[in-house]
């Protein structure tokens, strides 16, 4: 199979949906001319032109609101922040607005958008350029979070977001836009929103990963094999509304859980599967989940200092040491 | 140095001039009528409010019918708007029933949004096209920029039409979306209802710069100042600022002064606001003006006035008994309103 690059599967399924459906526009900064500051909208204003691809001004709050006024008239628009930090700035239309007006109007109205960004730990970008917060969505009922871990998977969820009638917020890794590379099919595909998916199958200990530690797992579960421990790796990619029971019937099986996101520990996606688990599935746990996260510090610049902070597969793998010993 | 602002005030219209707005004597009663139906069901829901009989927070609408009623009539009733937690009138004036309006304030089930909604989102009908009634001052002018980006994509001749406050002035939303709105020249009217405080503190406390229609067409709208308490005028100003947007003339903006009759939310007795100054507004509020003005031009007598307080009185008593007996959503059915599923 032809290999892409997470950011040529994520401009694919971009490309592939504006072709379908005209409903479909886009709108963020520096996304039409200069092709998206990561290159995810490359070429798309030369196919589609200026009124569905536009370049807006440095204002996240209009750009996250004015989605939510073009999905209330029935658009489909796909808003891009360019880092997961700026999001902050259009939390109130994301989370009070987007997530909240179908419910809040009893269910009359519908808002088929999506809001995309990219968090950039592991590109040395300091504490306000490296934010990972999708588990603050956790408490934002109303909206779906998606994220992706594959280029395979970046594309398929993607069209998926944009084809569903709810607003989706969908955080891309940037380390992985360039330096990962995956089999991407030809054909059409979509992925489901809401499902996990075992990337890999085994008998020991789950894994549970999202996003960029997805490909970490992955690195760990291959060292482990060869220690003679069986790993399975189960990857969300959707935490909102998330596939409890994927997880439970992994653990099911393994009895044991570690659970690797970018989050830092305190409140973190791993925290809610923990909880999760431990509500719904202890009678078979043999032992307490663990769970693999970046220290509850703000991010440090300092490239070593940064390397430290995150999650990797020895990281990982440790803990899966610790768990079978 | 010149100062280039341009706003373009409109002046109170004289009784003569109605005519040739072509306002004939079933439409200027029927926007008394509808004047006056607000005001008296917002005072049915203030005392509602008093005897127990309703709770949770309620912003009246009294004091500032006529901004409603004048945008209303100006508008198309096709013209998407966005209204704010101050939204009782607006849903009034659009043509939303009593009834349904009652309800959702009682919590129930045959409201506007089901009763899950309340007071602050009570004006969200898609039906009336209203998709949008938000409680967070401010944000709604992102979003009716946003739904004026839509309406211009698929090259509708609708207009989007965006309510709030004199408050909404100083958030970042107005900033950043009348910017927005100005830059891509999308179709949107704005409305910035001065009722002179923002919740309990004078605007004029907060606010730097010569005014708030000053801010908008600094960030180049369209822009108007008109005294909000005269519907007639309020029609003209918002058909003039209409008609520049449907036209393709890019986003206007509207400021028109009004004054809350009472506080901010029902229970504020708005003791903070000088006595005089209350006393220069109600010499002007804008019922006994229009009232006034419709008698002396011979369109109205008390006959009618009185026939006309019947028959709202009639449709504010069956909409309390009606929300007074009709059901709760069951609690499971919340479950069903939060994605769209399939």
């Amino acid at each position: 199979m032809r290999e892409l690059s997470f950011a040529e599967a994520l401009n694919e399924a971009l490309r592939e949906e504006m072709r379908r459906d005209d409903s479909v526009i886009i709108f963020g900064e520096d996304v039409a001319k200069p092709g998206g500051v990561y290159k995810v909208t490359k070429g798309l204003l030369e196919e589609f032109g200026p009124e569905r691809v536009r370049d807006t001004p440095i204002s996240e709050a209009a750009i996250v609101g004015a989605a939510v006024g073009a999905a209330l008239m029935g658009l489909r628009p796909v808003a891009e922040i360019m880092y997961m930090d700026f999001l902050t700035i259009g939390l109130d239309q994301l989370v009070t607005h987007a997530a909240k007006a179908r419910f809040m109007s009893g269910g009359q109205v519908k808002l088929p958008m999506v809001v995309r960004c990219q968090y950039s730990l592991g590109r040395v970008h300091g504490s306000q350029h490296s934010q990972f917060f999708p588990s603050w969505f956790l408490q934002a009922p109303g909206l779906k979070v998606v994220l992706p871990g594959t280029p395979r998977d970046a594309k398929g969820l993607l069209k998926s977001a944009i084809r569903d009638d709810n607003p989706v917020l969908f955080v891309e890794s940037g380390v992985l836009y360039h330096r990962m590379k995956g089999p991407v099919p030809e054909e059409e595909y979509l992925v489901p929103l809401g499902k996990a998916d075992v990337k890999r199958r085994g008998d020991d200990v789950t894994v549970v990963a999202v996003s960029r530690t997805v490909r970490e797992a992955l690195a760990a579960a291959e060292k482990l094999e060869e220690e003679g421990v069986s790993v399975e790796v189960v990857d969300l990619m959707t935490i909102q509304p998330m596939d409890k029971e994927a997880i439970v019937e992994s653990v099911k099986k393994t009895n044991r859980l570690v659970i690797a996101d970018d989050s830092v520990k305190t409140g973190g996606i791993s925290a809610e599967v923990a909880a999760m688990v431990v509500e719904e599935a202890f009678d078979y746990l043999d032992a307490p989940p663990v769970r693999v996260n970046s220290p509850t510090l703000p991010v440090p610049f300092s490239p070593p200092l940064e390397r430290e902070y995150m999650v990797d597969s020895e990281k990982i793998a440790d803990a899966v040491r610790r768990l079978v010993k | 140095m010149r100062l280039c602002m341009s706003i373009e005030v409109v002046g109170e219209v004289p009784v003569s001039s109605y005519g040739e707005l072509g306002l004939g004597h079933d439409i200027l009663v029927g926007m008394l009528r509808d004047m006056l139906l607000i005001r008296r069901f917002e005072e049915r829901v203030e005392r509602l409010f008093l005897e127990g009989k309703l709770i949770g927070p309620s912003h009246l609408y009294l004091g500032q019918e006529a901004v409603a009623v004048g945008v209303m009539r100006a508008i198309r009733r096709d013209d998407p708007v966005v209204s704010t937690y101050r939204g009782h009138g607006h849903a009034l004036a659009r043509g939303v029933p009593p009834r349904a309006v009652m309800a959702e304030l009682f919590g129930k089930a045959a409201g506007t949004c089901k009763g899950v909604g309340g007071s602050m989102h009570v004006a969200m009908s898609v039906e009336h096209n209203i998709p949008m009634a938000t409680a967070i001052v401010g944000s709604g002018i992102p979003i009716g920029a946003g739904i004026g980006l839509a309406l211009k994509y698929r090259g509708e001749d609708r207009i989007a039409v965006v309510f709030f406050g004199d408050g909404a002035a100083n958030t970042g939303a107005f900033a950043e979306g009348l910017n927005l709105a100005a830059a891509w020249k999308l179709p949107v009217l704005f409305i910035c209802e001065n009722n002179q405080y923002s919740e309990f503190t004078p605007i004029r406390s907060v606010f730097a710069g010569e005014s708030i229609a000053a801010r908008a067409s600094a960030y180049g709208l369209k822009t108007f100042q008109a005294f909000g308490n005269d519907v007639i005028t309020v029609y003209k100003t918002a058909k003039i600022a209409s008609e520049h947007v449907r036209g393709g003339g890019g986003p206007a903006f509207i400021e028109f002064q009004t004054y809350r009759m009472k506080g901010h939310g029902v229970y504020d007795t708005a003791w903070y606001r000088p006595k005089e100054e209350v006393e220069e507004w109600m010499k002007r509020e804008p019922i006994s003006l229009f009232t006034s003005k419709l008698k002396q031009a011979g369109v109205i007598d008390d006959g009618k006035l009185r026939e006309i307080e019947e028959e709202i009185k009639e449709i504010i008593d069956e909409a309390v008994e009606e929300a007074e007996k009709s059901p709760y959503l069951p609690f499971q059915e919340l479950y069903n309103l939060v994605y769209v599923e399939g």
